[in-house]
């Protein structure tokens, strides 16, 4: 309706950090969660963690950070009009972001299998803490991978802008935004491992 | 500054200029002013709505109509009541409808930063509202655990919560889109010379509440998604049977619901600030007080929320440290009553309608902020907690409070808006049975509280039947009055006399374009040269 | 107010794949310290959690999200919601821990 032409590429930028903040506090809300429960549980988290597997939970990060690094190399393939090569990297992660999907597939079917989900009638035998900190982690995983599928989902139709010249050396402002979306689905695994995997 | 519209007029915005017409024009709009009105026009059904329920409730209490409703319907009255004058009414209310109308035009712009942002956040006010509708008919039926969703009674009632909840959840989206979308207007799109300090009021009142907005909104948000992940996988964080803690879902829930107090109160006191320089004839007094007390209102605001946990069992340490905080927030808001106070003393005052409902917005603001202090102490809270008392007290603030500044501000900006004038008469008519029928409402529920009427009860003992039957009557003569002022308005849209571009003498840039705006406000984009509040008068007495 | 267009007609300023990669290989770095720790002992995983996380998160922030080459709004946005939550944390905490 409002006619006018209006491109304001900070701003953008703003609104995007802006929406990421109600991200961060969204997830600030879930840490805050686990460090209450953590405080009132310590034994049983640590009992919880023994159970994770450590392993997966390492390679999936550097899954990530290597996805990570492919966005933002993109950006600045595209900055430099070196369309091919910003395709390539973009696709790597989407590649890399997938393979994390799947690694955590793996591994929550080897919860399920060993009756460890909430609800489940083996999980109702251990001590409360354990059930909550197993609640903790299903949920906020969980919550981390539909984030990880949305990311996926923005970068893909970013391909295919790419490829199509919509985003190009002089107008990638969308690219930027989507990336600083994947990079905070990123840094929220950053804390998500050490807080499962490796100090509980 | 009033010669921008010299030449030939271009058509107002309520003329359909694009390619659609009528009804879908207005769907698709992205244009900040008709979303407002659109904000407007929803958000005042669901207003009466909410009305309605409050008024049967009233009804309830008197015993002869106890009939009328079952207990169970009684428990899912109250639940909606507060959830639709909650979230579809209060929190929304002034940032939308008059953030979005107005944010631009103060601050010299043509639209906001994210025009179709905007629109999105109202498609998703509707469907959670749809939502929120649909909770009510479907599942186990209308939600009965009042409006704050307490786990674990939340967890475990029968009824259906989960949608309600998702529900709360989607309006939630759209509230954090509008703070988006304001910060960012007020960051990028000022007009030239429009430097932070010469911004009016409003805008301040309206970027504080942004703030809040975003950091808040996502912690309730995550609550009510762990509300829902209980209740159909049953995580146990909340479930005590599981090692979970009900006192971290209410730590969690007023982490964001305190701040929405105040969401939903400092557009309010920022429309009250444009309103009282106008009609005093005089510059704000103490604008960078006011400036810096809606932000320091919106920061330690965001950290009193466990007042409302004062009897749930909390270590003394948090009792302590809550209770000096709530104490501590009423400063900011004092310093804005002083100030609003000194704006008038020795002012030329025009008595006009929406000075006479400011004025209103201050002495019953003032009722209940004061009672909200009482309330910050510990040993009156043990008291009255979870009575009458409480209830008045929140309705003094959300009704008298905001409420009241809607309606000034709704007659304040009315010419603007919509190009008619109203009734002056008919709405004077209107504030005699709305004051009266407020005070006899709530305040009996006030004393109600203090002789000990618990909230959220279907019946009561025979010694508090003479205060209920006062505030029933009460709340009579408050829906008599909202009709009147209501259908006032809705006359004058049709057959109002056309208003003129500035009929009340303001002199911040809204006044300075056509009533009603054409599409894109300002035919060019003025410079600004001055604080907000510049009258002439003053400067030569 | 439009200062965007800068970026544009100076490309100059923009880092390039080097700068990125070597905060890559900074990253790794650090995440195999925090699993080293994590092995040493419990009280080391903790510490390790305390100050390694946050630096991981900050550099991501840093580079991969160009807060350095952002102006100082957008610091202070950040800095504005990091402290809004450690205030809630604290809050919460003079609960939980006194209780």
């Amino acid at each position: 309706m409002s006619g006018h032409v209006h491109r304001d590429d900070l701003g953008s930028r703003l609104g995007m950090w802006l929406f990421l903040v109600t991200e961060m506090v969204l997830f600030g809300g879930l840490f805050i969660g686990y460090s209450y429960m953590r405080y009132r549980y310590p034994a049983e988290f640590h009992h919880g963690g023994m159970e994770l597997n450590a392993t997966l939970g390492v390679i999936n990060t550097l899954v990530l950070l290597t996805s990570s690094l492919t966005v933002v190399l993109s950006i600045v393939a595209v900055q430099r009009a070196e369309k091919q090569r910003a395709m390539a990297l973009l696709s790597t992660t989407l590649g890399l972001g997938l393979t994390f999907l799947v690694i955590k597939g793996f591994e929550w079917s080897a919860k399920f299998h060993h009756g460890l989900y909430p609800n489940s009638a083996h999980l109702a035998t251990l001590p409360p803490g354990e059930q909550v900190f197993f609640g903790l982690y299903f949920t906020m995983t969980g919550l981390h991978g539909v984030h990880v599928i949305a990311g996926l989902s923005v970068l893909s139709v970013m391909l295919w802008w790419v490829a199509t010249d919509r985003i190009r050396q002089d107008r990638y402002i969308h690219l930027e935004n989507s990336g600083l979306y994947w990079h905070l689905v990123d840094v929220i695994w950053i804390f998500l491992l050490p807080l499962f995997y490796l100090a509980a | 500054m009033s010669g921008t519209h010299a030449t030939t007029p271009e058509p107002s915005y309520l003329v359909d200029t694009g390619t659609r017409t009528g009804v879908m024009a207005w769907l698709t709009t992205t244009d900040h002013k008709r979303i407002g009105l659109l904000y407007l026009y929803s958000m005042m059904t669901f207003f009466f709505v909410g009305v309605g329920i409050g008024l049967v409730m009233r009804l309830v209490q008197l015993t002869t109509f106890q009939k009328l409703v079952t207990a169970q319907t009684y428990n899912a009255m109250f639940t909606v009541h507060g959830v639709i004058m909650i979230f579809l009414f209060v929190v929304p209310g002034l940032p939308a409808i008059f953030g979005n109308f107005f944010l631009p035009i103060l601050i010299g712009a043509k639209d906001v930063s994210f025009p179709r942002l905007n629109l999105a956040s109202w498609y998703f006010f509707i469907a959670g509202a749809i939502l929120a509708v649909l909770s009510l008919f479907t599942g186990g039926g209308a939600p009965d655990t009042g409006w704050t969703f307490y786990a674990p009674f939340s967890l475990k009632t029968g009824t259906n919560v989960s949608l309600a909840v998702f529900a709360a959840f989607v309006l939630g989206f759209s509230s954090m889109l509008t703070g988006i979308n304001f910060i960012t207007t007020i960051h990028r799109m000022r007009a030239p010379g429009m430097h932070w300090f010469r911004m009016p009021l409003m805008c301040w009142a309206l970027y504080s509440t942004a703030w809040i907005q975003l950091l808040a909104t996502p912690i309730v948000a995550i609550t009510l998604l762990l509300v829902i992940l209980e209740r159909f996988f049953g995580i146990g964080i909340f479930d005590p049977a599981k090692g979970g803690d009900p006192l971290l879902y209410q730590h969690l829930f007023w982490i964001y619901s305190h701040p929405a107090v105040y969401i939903m109160i400092l557009p309010a006191m920022g429309a009250i600030s444009e309103i009282l320089p106008t009609f005093a004839k005089r510059p704000i007094f103490g604008y960078k007080a006011i400036a810096f007390s809606s932000m320091s209102i919106a920061g330690v605001g965001s950290l009193v929320w466990a007042h409302h946990m004062f009897t749930s069992g909390m270590s003394g340490m948090a009792l302590m440290i809550f209770s000096l905080l709530t104490m501590v927030v009423a400063v900011p808001s004092a310093i804005k009553v002083f100030n609003w106070v000194s704006t008038l003393y020795k002012g030329s005052i025009d008595f006009q309608p929406p000075l006479l409902f400011a004025l209103t917005f201050i002495f019953l603001f003032c009722i209940g902020g004061l009672t909200g202090v009482m309330q910050g102490a510990l040993a009156i809270n043990v008291h009255i907690h979870d009575t009458y008392f409480i209830v008045g007290h929140f309705h003094y603030v959300m009704f008298g409070g905001t409420g009241m500044a809607l309606f000034a501000a709704l007659l304040y900006w009315f010419p603007k808006m919509f190009g008619k004038m109203y009734s002056k008469k008919a709405i004077y008519a209107s504030w005699f049975p709305m004051f009266i029928g407020f005070n006899m409402l709530y305040f009996g529920m006030m004393i109600l509280g203090m002789m000990g009427m618990p909230r959220r009860y279907y019946v009561h003992l025979p010694q508090f039947h003479t205060m209920h039957v006062i505030a029933t009557v009460g709340s009579w003569f408050l829906v008599l009055g909202l009709v009147i002022f209501f259908a006032t308005l809705i006359y004058a849209t049709f057959k109002g006399e056309k208003a003129e571009d500035n009929p009340w003498g303001g002199v911040t840039l809204e006044w300075t374009i056509p009533s009603p705006p054409p599409l894109e406000n300002f035919d060019v984009i003025p410079t600004i040269t001055r604080g907000p509040y510049h009258f002439e008068q003053e400067e030569h007495p | 107010m439009n200062d965007t267009l800068h970026s544009h007609e100076a490309p100059i300023e923009h880092p390039g794949y080097g700068t990125f990669i070597g905060v890559w290989l900074l990253l790794l770095l650090l995440t195999g310290c925090l699993v080293g720790l994590s092995h040493v002992s419990q009280t080391y995983a903790v510490w390790g959690l305390m100050t390694l996380t946050p630096l991981k998160a900050g550099l991501v922030f840093y580079y991969f999200m160009h807060l350095k080459y952002e102006g100082p709004v957008f610091k202070i946005v950040i800095l504005v919601t990091l402290g809004t939550l450690l205030i809630f944390f604290a809050l919460l905490f003079s609960d939980v821990a006194f209780r």
